[in-house]
C-alpha cells in the first residue's frame, strides 16, 4: 500500500520533533554564557516551523491520500489563527494603548461603542479552543458538503479553494468586520497569565507545539492506515468504483477534508502564539500553495515527509530571505519544479529508494522477500 | 410472462444531446436467470448498464428491481440493493493489495464513520479467502492489485462483485483482452455465480456467448431486436444484418 519509507516511520519523526524541540527550549533558558545555550529567535523560529507542518500535515491528509488538490488550506490555518488572536487580544486588557478594559485597541479607534456578539466569551481560553476547532470545522463542512455532493473535484475543486481564501483575505481586510482590518491582531501581553514575551513561556510552548504536532502525525497515522484509510486511497484513485460498491465517497472526503481543516486550524493557533500577530496576509492564496509545495518537496501521502518538507523549505526560506529576499520566490519556483522532474514522491520517495538499494545488496534479505513472493 | 420479475425496463428512453441511445427498450430477467447482451457498436448496452445502476437517469419508461423504482436511486443506493456492476475496464484499486480490494468490497459497512474503528472479523477472513480461491488469485493476496494482470484484474473485479453479495451482477466485456483458455474459464465461473445469482452479461466474443449458453438479447439503435437462444437468434436475418455481419 502506501507503507512506503516515509509513512512507516512516523512513529520515529514524531518522537524526533519532540525531542529536537525538547532540547532547544532547554537550551533556551541556559545563560547566553554557556556553549549550548539557544538563541530566543531560534525557538520562535522553530516554533513557526512547527505550526507550518501541522499544516502541512493538513495538506497531506487531504492531497495524498484522499486525492483533493486544496489550494486554500491556510484559510483554515488563519481562521484557527484569529480565534486565538481574539482571545490573546483580549487578555491585553487595560494595558493597551488606550486602556479600555473591555474593548480591544482598535475598536476604540474605529470608536466603537461595544463588542461585537462574535466576540462573546473570547476571554476565555477554553471558548478560543472551542472557536479555533469550530470555526473551521464548520465552514470546511460547509463547504466540503457542497462541493462534494456536487462532484465538483480536481483542477476546478483546487480553483474554488483558492477563491475561499481569497475571499477571507478580502473580507477581514475589511475594517468592519471586527478583527483589526489589514493590521490583524497583534501586541499580546500574555497567555493564561504568563508572560508570552519571557523565555520560559516561550520554552515551554515550544515544546507543547512539538508534542501536538507529534500527536497530530500519529493520529492521522491511525486515521489513514484502517480500514477507513484503505477506502480513502480507494476514493483518491477510483472513486466511481467505491460508489458502485455502495460507498458514498462524498462522505468518504467530507470527513477527511474537515479533520484536515481542524488540523490546519490548530497549526494557526499555535502559529499565533507563538509568532505573536495574525493579519489577513495568511489568507493569501500563495500562503496555500506554499503549504502544498512543502509537502511535494517532503512528499505527499506520507505524513513525514508533509513535516520535513515543511521544515525545511521553511528554513530555506528564512536563510534566502535573509540573504537575498528577491530571490525567494525564485527559489521555491525552482524548487517546485526540480521535484516535480526529478523527485515526483518527494525526499520520502528517495529515502525509499535508498532504503531498498540497501537492502538489495543485503543477501539474507534479497532471500527473505524472495520466499514472500513465491 | 412469469409471474414478478427481478430485473424490468418498461419503454426506457433516454437522449444525449438530441442523440437516442436508449429508444423504447423494454426487457425483463427473472431471478436466477442469466441474460447475455450482444449488439454493435452504440447499440445502448453499456448506457443500459448505466440506467440500472443509476449513473444515467432515463428520460421515460419505468426500471424496477424486486418491484422497486431504481429511477430515483443513486448509484450506492442501488449497489447496497444488491445489484453489482464490472466495468468494462477492470478497474479495481490499484495502490490496494488483492486482499484490501476484496475487503472493501465485502457486503456490511459502508458508512465512513465505521469503518474508522472496523475490525477484521472471522466471518470477513473467511469470507476474503474463499473469494481468492474463487477468483484463483490465492497466491497474489498481498501484492498490489496495480501488478496483476489484464485478465486477473478482470477476475478480482468479478470477485468484488461477489463480495457485494448481490443478487444481480451486470457484467460488462469480462473477457475482453483474454486468452481463449481464460476466456472458458470465465464462461465456467460466471455459470457457477449464476447458480445463486442473476447474471446480465454484455459481450462481443461469440465463442464465450455460445459457452454460457444462455437466453440473448440483441441491441440495436437502443432497442431490443430480438431475444432468444443463441442458435435461433443468429439466425435471425435482422441480426445477421445489423451485427453478425453476412
Amino acid at each position: 500500500m502506501t507503507a512506503g519509507f516515509g509513512f512507516r516511520n512516523v512513529p520515529r519523526i514524531a518522537c524526533m520533533v519532540v525531542i529536537v524541540a525538547g532540547f532547544l527550549s532547554l537550551g533556551s533558558l541556559l545563560p547566553d554564557s554557556n556553549p549550548l545555550s539557544v538563541s530566543p529567535f531560534i525557538v520562535t523560529l522553530v516554533g513557526k516551523y512547527l505550526a507550518y507542518a501541522m499544516l502541512a500535515v493538513a495538506v497531506d491528509l487531504v492531497w495524498g491520500f484522499a486525492g483533493i488538490l486544496t489550494l486554500g488550506h491556510a484559510a483554515f490555518f488563519a481562521l484557527g489563527g484569529y480565534a486565538m488572536g481574539m482571545y490573546l487580544t483580549r487578555e491585553i486588557g487595560t494595558r493597551g494603548v488606550y486602556g479600555n478594559p473591555d474593548l480591544p485597541d482598535f475598536m476604540v479607534f474605529l470608536s466603537w461603542k461595544s463588542l461585537p456578539w462574535y466576540w462573546w466569551g473570547s476571554n476565555h481560553i477554553l471558548m478560543a479552543i472551542v472557536l479555533v476547532f469550530l470555526v473551521p470545522g464548520i465552514l470546511a463542512g460547509l463547504f466540503g458538503w457542497l462541493a462534494f455532493r456536487s462532484r465538483v473535484s480536481g483542477v476546478y475543486l483546487s480553483i474554488v479553494t483558492q477563491a475561499l481564501t481569497y475571499a477571507l483575505m478580502l473580507a477581514f481586510f475589511q475594517n468592519g468586520l471586527g478583527f483589526g482590518g489589514n493590521n490583524g491582531l497583534t501586541d499580546f501581553k500574555d497567555i493564561l497569565g504568563f508572560d508570552l514575551h519571557s523565555q520560559t513561556t516561550r520554552a515551554t510552548m515550544l515544546v507543547f507545539s512539538a508534542l501536538l504536532l507529534a500527536g497530530t502525525m500519529i493520529g492521522a497515522r491511525w486515521l489513514v492506515s484502517g480500514r477507513f484509510g484503505r477506502l480513502l486511497i480507494a476514493v483518491r484513485d477510483a472513486e466511481s468504483r467505491t460508489r458502485f460498491l455502495g460507498y458514498r465517497p462524498e462522505q468518504v472526503k467530507l470527513l477527511v477534508w474537515v479533520v484536515s481543516a481542524m488540523i490546519a486550524a490548530l497549526g494557526g493557533a499555535l502559529y499565533v502564539i507563538q509568532v505573536g500577530i495574525i493579519n489577513p496576509g495568511e489568507f493569501a492564496p500563495a500562503n496555500s500553495i506554499e503549504s502544498v509545495i512543502w509537502v511535494a518537496v517532503g512528499g505527499r501521502g506520507t505524513i513525514c515527509g508533509a513535516v520535513i518538507g515543511a521544515v525545511l523549505v521553511n528554513f530555506g526560506k528564512t536563510l534566502l530571505t535573509a540573504w537575498l529576499p528577491e530571490a525567494w520566490l525564485y527559489g521555491l519556483g525552482l524548487l517546485f519544479i526540480l521535484t516535480t522532474l526529478f523527485l515526483p514522491e518527494g525526499l520520502m520517495g528517495l529515502g525509499h529508494q535508498v532504503m531498498r538499494r540497501r537492502a538489495e545488496v543485503t543477501p539474507e534479505v534479497t532471500q527473505t522477500e524472495g520466499d514472500a513472493e513465491s | 410472462m412469469n409471474a414478478s420479475p427481478l430485473l424490468e425496463l418498461r419503454n426506457v428512453s433516454v437522449s444525449f444531446d438530441g442523440f437516442r441511445a436508449i429508444n423504447d427498450l423494454s426487457l425483463s430477467l427473472q431471478p436466477g436467470e442469466m441474460r447475455a447482451i450482444i449488439g454493435p457498436n452504440g447499440a445502448g448496452k453499456t448506457t443500459m448498464m448505466d440506467i440500472i445502476t443509476g449513473k444515467t437517469r432515463p428520460d421515460t419508461g419505468i426500471v424496477r428491481f424486486e418491484g422497486r423504482d431504481l429511477t430515483r436511486l443513486d448509484e450506492p443506493a442501488i449497489a447496497r440493493l444488491g445489484i453489482g456492476r464490472k466495468f468494462q475496464k477492470p478497474t479495481v484499486f490499484e495502490a490496494l493489495s488483492v486482499r484490501d480490494n476484496l475487503l472493501l468490497s465485502l457486503k456490511g459497512l459502508r458508512s465512513p464513520f465505521s469503518l474508522l474503528f472496523a475490525k477484521k472479523t472471522e466471518v470477513e477472513t473467511f469470507r476474503i479467502r474463499a473469494l481468492l480461491e474463487t477468483t484463483r488469485l490465492a497466491a497474489r493476496a498481498e501484492e498490489q492489485a496495480g501488478s496483476l494482470s489484464h485478465g486477473q484484474k478482470q477476475w478480482l473485479e468479478i470477485g468484488m462483485l461477489l463480495g457485494q453479495e448481490p443478487q444481480l451482477l451486470l457484467v460488462d466485456e469480462p473477457v475482453a483482452g483474454m486468452t481463449d483458455a481464460e476466456t472458458m474459464a470465465t464462461a465456467d465461473l460466471l455459470r457457477d455465480i449464476n447458480r445463486t445469482r442473476s447474471v446480465v452479461v454484455v459481450e462481443h466474443d461469440m465463442e464465450f456467448v455460445r459457452a454460457l449458453n444462455v437466453s440473448v438479447t440483441v441491441l440495436h439503435e437502443g432497442s431490443v431486436l430480438a431475444e432468444g437462444p443463441l442458435d435461433e437468434v443468429s439466425a435471425d436475418p435482422r441480426v445477421i444484418d445489423v451485427y453478425l455481419g453476412r
